[in-house]
């Protein structure tokens, strides 16, 4: 049992040993945007124009676009869920580390458009323009029929094929006809369409496209992204919310449902504060456990070590994002996971006061304490299923972090307190020191 | 051996009065709900020369947000709740605080919440409430299945709970009303977590409770439940020291943001412990031995 936990105690120490290098990255603990600094944002979208049917595929072709969006910002690990409530579609969207939130905000509120161009005389990218019915136009997505999808050529290459409308196969015809043998610019929502070889793709004009054309050089997955991307994300869904007004629903376009933003001086500012309390905290609780338990009290410390070491690895083994009410958690439930020891330690002390030898009360102390143990978590995890799912609610996102800490907390510290603190007391008790009552604080 | 329930008069005096207290400051101050549930924008500040709370009123109001309500979080920082504000406008509004003080203003926390997810919140929090409750009563009754009348301790422990939130909403109550500090997710949050707490401490004696019973150390139920107190008062005091330490360290030391979160979180402990010594096996031992009438024939009229 005690290779066990060694080797345990190795492993989970190992897997957090980079904690300083690299805190904020990939290899790191994931801090919360309330601890990195970041925003959150939650819009709703105009549905109000698309089948009931239709809306959940809309849905998830706007997630494309803004992702496509949020990576051109260089924002690293952006997080966004599309989520259903009672008929309303919300698109939430975690931005960690963002430092200019007016210019994100203003790209995911952009509707999302493939456009062409040509470039003029100084080589410059400028919109491909042609007339229909009098009207300037330019040659973009909007007129494309919504059937794009991914065919391959005859070596396995990806193709993305598109049919114009009737208005975008007079808009190409004038255009491609006058560009034969120049480039044609791809542009996604401003940003250069890429291939899979990185190169923006820009093909050259070889003969005149009217009603279907197809974009070469794209990788499958972007090709089948895109696809999706330019049958739905296109659509004139709107970002913004849904107010009541005089009982019927009126939407606010632009304006987030929800919006956080921390600053990240704020974060790091609660991060190194989160810290120093902690360590004052557990410095406290352990001289307390110490000067009032003696030997099993100095026990509790060195399991406390091994509950804490494996919870900061569950943390970065299971990419759980902590946030500043989970470090709150983690803080609290230093203190609960004393609670199982202080348990048997009591029952202990009692068995040790009714004459047992010290062995036989630390097993007595072990056994009884349990249905105590068990019976009194429980009720704290009913707390945390609770406070989980409250936590699903909109405004209550850092609600969970709290929930998800404390459960992991609470089935942790039972685990420690019955298998590691009685392993390690089990060990102590052939030493000679372990015989007398006053190491248990007991006078003899 | 202190004798506990020999004193139980005084307990449900004190608490009884604490509730009254409770009563009338709901129903006089009520509690100042924040952004998470009736919407609007909050914003914490951050001033780098030391301001007064008055001083950045005068600003606020001269600036046109005269209807903003402030609270001093300490260190510089100033939580203001406002209407809905964009978080342009809540730079420029910065910037302008930041011109007319005389230092440097930042926007540390924006936090913008439409009406809507406030009400939402605000009922999901009450259903969250009550759900955990009920979710506690069927527990407790499941666990102390083999008692007879386990129905009863449930009840019991459900009563200490709900006291003790009612404590420590009313302390919120008051604290709105002194300091201006309003109640948001995270107290509703924290309010579980001490739903939590205080039944683990119930469920701790209860089960002590049950041992002795089936021990058969005293034919006197009223016995039964002193020693039981007394037997696991190390433990009940002790616990809550050892988290009370980790908790007061985060009140002190810890960031702004949470301040008053672990607030509910050190009166939930606090509370907690008294109610399940003081509260909720007290109850039980006045139901079992059906002394209600006793309980009140200190009152001339009862007689």
């Amino acid at each position: 049992m005690l290779i066990f936990i060694l080797a345990l105690f190795g492993f989970a120490l190992w897997s957090i040993v980079p904690l300083d290098r690299d805190v904020f990255g990939r290899d790191g603990l994931m801090l919360g945007l309330d601890l990195k600094g970041g925003s959150y944002l939650v819009y709703e979208a105009d549905l109000s124009e698309i089948a009931p049917d239709d809306r959940a595929e809309v849905m998830d072709g706007m997630k494309g676009v803004i992702e496509r969006r949020i990576n051109a910002l260089g924002i690293t690990e952006p997080i966004i869920q599309v989520q259903e409530q009672e008929g309303k579609h919300t698109i939430a969207i975690q931005l960690p580390g963002v430092s200019d939130v007016e210019r994100a905000k203003e790209l995911i509120g952009q509707v999302g458009i493939l456009e062409f161009r040509e470039q003029n005389e100084q080589g410059e990218w400028i919109p491909a323009t042609g007339t229909v019915d009098g009207k300037e136009l330019t040659l973009t997505s909007r007129y494309f029929k919504e059937n794009t999808y991914v065919d391959l050529d005859q070596v396995g290459r990806p193709l993305l094929i598109f049919e114009w409308d009737e208005t975008g196969r007079q808009l190409s015809e004038q255009i491609t006809g006058r560009m034969i043998g120049k480039p044609l610019g791809i542009f996604l929502d401003d940003e250069p369409l890429r291939g899979e070889d990185g190169h923006p793709i820009a093909p050259i004009v070889r003969s005149v496209i009217s009603s279907r054309g197809q974009i070469e050089g794209l990788s499958l997955a972007d090709a089948q992204d895109l696809s999706t991307t330019l049958n739905y994300g296109r659509l004139p869904a709107q970002l913004g919310h849904w107010e009541e007004e005089d009982g019927s629903a009126v939407f606010i376009p632009e304006v987030p449902l929800y919006e956080r933003t921390v600053d990240a001086t704020l974060g790091a500012d609660s991060v190194q504060k989160s810290l120093l309390a902690g360590a004052i905290g557990v410095a406290l609780l352990l001289a307390f456990m110490i000067s009032y338990y003696r030997v099993p009290g100095l026990i509790a410390c060195l399991s406390l070590g091994v509950y804490g070491t494996l919870l900061l690895s569950i943390f970065k083994l299971f990419g759980i994002t902590l946030t500043l009410p989970g470090v709150a958690a983690f803080i609290l439930s230093l203190g609960m996971a004393v609670d199982a020891n202080v348990l048997i330690f009591e029952r202990m002390k009692e068995e040790l006061r009714a004459g047992r030898t010290p062995g036989a009360a630390v097993e007595a102390g072990f056994n009884r304490a349990w249905t105590a143990i068990r019976d009194s978590n429980i009720t704290t995890f009913i707390a945390c299923l609770v406070l989980f799912w409250f936590g699903g609610a909109l405004g209550a996102f850092m609600v969970r972090g709290f929930a998800i800490t404390l459960f992991i907390g609470v089935a942790l510290s039972m685990f420690t307190a019955i298998v590691v603190t009685r392993t390690f007391l089990r060990l102590i008790l052939g030493r000679r020191v372990a015989l007398r009552p006053s190491a248990y604080g007991v006078s003899e | 051996m202190i004798d506990f329930v020999g004193k139980k008069r005084w307990f449900f005096l004190a608490s009884a009065i604490a509730v009254l207290v409770g009563i009338v400051c709901l129903s006089v101050f009520g509690l100042k709900p924040g952004t998470d549930f009736v919407g609007g924008t909050a914003i914490t500040f951050h001033f780098s020369e030391p301001v007064e709370q008055s001083q950045l009123r005068e600003e606020m109001t001269s600036l046109g947000y005269g209807d903003a309500m402030i609270q001093n979080a300490g260190g510089g920082y100033f939580l203001v709740h406002l209407g809905e504000v964009s978080s342009a406008e809540a730079n420029d509004l910065a910037e302008a605080l930041g011109t007319e003080l005389g230092c440097e203003a930042t926007v540390e926390d924006y936090y913008l919440a439409s009406p809507r997810v406030g009400a939402d919140t605000a009922w999901d929090a009450v259903i969250a409430v009550a759900v955990a409750a009920g979710a506690m009563l069927v527990y407790i009754a499941w666990a102390f299945r083999r008692m007879p009348k386990p129905f009863r301790w449930g009840t019991c422990a459900i009563i200490a709970l709900v006291h003790d939130v009612f404590i420590v909403v009313t302390v919120f109550s008051i604290l709105g009303q002194v300091a201006g500090v309003e109640v948001d997710a995270m107290f509703i949050t924290g309010l579980l977590a001490v739903v939590g707490y205080s039944i683990n401490n119930t469920v701790v004696i209860f089960d002590r409770i049950r041992e002795n019973m089936g021990k058969h150390i005293s034919s006197d139920f009223a016995e039964t439940v002193n020693s039981s107190i007394v037997e696991t008062l190390g433990r009940s005091v002790n616990t809550a020291l050892t988290t009370l330490f980790v908790l007061l360290a985060l009140f002190l030391f810890g960031g702004v943001t949470i301040h008053y979160f672990v607030l509910v979180l050190i009166l939930g402990v606090v509370i907690g412990t008294y109610s399940s010594i003081c509260i909720s096996s007290q109850i039980l031992v006045v139901w079992e031995k059906r002394q209600w009438g006793q309980l009140f024939s200190w009152l001339p009229f009862a007689k």
